[in-house]
């Protein structure tokens, strides 16, 4: 007989969310770890990266919510690409990114911030890239 | 040999060589890359989201025009390329998107991922072939030992990107043993140089190339070569002991019309 998980109504309807907004099923992972030994930015991770999946199983969102993590990320897709299990955990970060800075005022980054973090060499690509990701 | 080009707002600014020796390069080889007149910016990151499709209309775009015209697209930045080619995916797998896509262009025929993206590498190796690609060297670059570093873009997620083996790839080790020089691997040439982290992490983003430099200088790399303007800029961070630049520079310096 499995253990059950009880999750509270309330988180229910952000955890659908990230489902929804990622397309993955995190009842998939089986918890190799491997998406964590190849990640190159966990070594300023407070959740590792299959940690952050296990804590989405459990519906414990506002540890994911409230970690570094999920803005250490880089989105390199060196998790997507060696996961066994096939899941996407790039999307799933984002997805948590994105329930939070889609709210209104919330974004990561703000036009104003801009200035103060670029130079001269910085090419268009990394403060358009930024700017995606950090700003709705 | 006739393409649709896409160039990308980086290439019009602060990687305006990339472009410049790319083209140089292409008339070289009697190859016409033909820029696509109202292209919009890639927005530079793929939208992972399941429900972004504003961000999806730029690379649709282009797409459809290719199309239109019978034509492949062909990207430079690795980070257009893995955008555009991502999206074009979608509307050929994704009805969702599909349908909302096409809802909102209003195109004179509704676009389903008929269009072919390929990078310049790409073209190189299965349109030209590097073979052929030596025979038109001039200028071989003999006795040069240099560093591929492919990052993340064009290779990952794999199935979708198919450009090389994630994990092995060797497509620009063979383009430069097709100029002369000499190829060397290093284990971090695929490993992530950090990307839009150098805006808003920076402490992270050096870590992360700083890993890269120390594998590729204990390779004895002398030189590397890359597809991406912010894969170029972060391995230039104040502890990059190795000059990097873009593997058109290489392709034009061999071909005899580096100017
Ligand atoms: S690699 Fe895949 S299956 Fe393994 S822990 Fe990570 S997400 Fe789970
Ligand atoms: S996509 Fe994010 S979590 Fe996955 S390996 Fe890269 S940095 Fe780590």
């Amino acid at each position: 007989m499995g253990r059950m998980k009880i999750i509270p109504d309330a988180k229910k309807k952000e955890l659908q969310q990230i489902l929804e907004i990622s397309g993955e099923n995190v009842k998939d992972c089986m918890q190799c770890g491997k998406c964590t030994a190849g990640c190159p930015a966990s070594s300023s991770m407070d959740i590792l990266p299959h940690q952050v999946i296990r804590l989405l199983q459990l519906g414990q969102l506002d540890k994911v919510a409230n970690s570094q993590t999920i803005w250490s990320c880089a989105s390199c897709f060196t998790c997507t690409t060696r996961c066994p299990r096939n899941i996407d955990l790039a999307k799933l970060m984002e997805a948590v990114r994105l329930t939070i800075i889609r709210s209104k005022g919330s974004s990561r980054l703000k036009a104003d911030d801009v200035p103060g973090k670029i130079d001269p060499k910085m090419p268009q690509q990394a403060i358009v890239s930024g700017f995606r990701k950090y700003n709705k | 040999m006739k393409f649709s080009y896409y160039p990308g707002c980086t290439l019009k600014t602060k990687a305006q060589e990339l472009e410049k020796f790319a083209l140089n390069s292409a008339a070289a080889l009697g190859v016409e890359l033909e820029e696509q007149k109202e292209w919009q910016c890639c927005g530079a990151v793929y939208p992972l989201a399941e429900d972004e499709i504003g961000t999806k209309l730029s690379s649709v775009r282009a797409l459809a025009e290719a199309a239109q015209k019978n034509e492949k697209l062909i990207t430079l930045c690795a980070a257009c390329h893995h955008v555009i080619k991502r999206v074009n995916e979608d509307m050929k797998t994704k009805d969702d998107v599909k349908n909302k896509v096409n809802n909102y262009l209003q195109l004179a025929q509704d676009y389903q991922g008929e269009a072919e993206v390929i990078h310049y590498l790409e073209m190189l190796r299965d349109e030209i072939g590097f073979d052929k690609l030596a025979e038109k060297v001039t200028n071989p670059l003999t006795n040069r030992k240099i560093g591929a570093y492919y990052g993340c873009l064009l290779l990952r997620p794999a199935e979708t990107m198919n450009f090389d083996d994630p994990e092995n790839p060797s497509i620009i080790e063979e383009f430069i043993k097709a100029l002369g020089a000499t190829p060397v691997k290093y284990p971090y040439r695929t490993e992530c140089c950090g990307g839009y982290l150098s805006l808003d992490n920076k402490e992270l983003a050096q870590e992360m190339t700083d890993n890269i430099m120390k594998s590729a200088l204990k390779n004895e790399v002398e030189e590397l070569v890359t597809a991406c303007p912010l894969c170029k800029y972060n391995l230039e961070n104040k502890n990059g002991k190795i000059a990097i630049s873009y593997f058109t520079e290489l392709l034009a310096e061999a071909l005899g019309v580096k100017e």
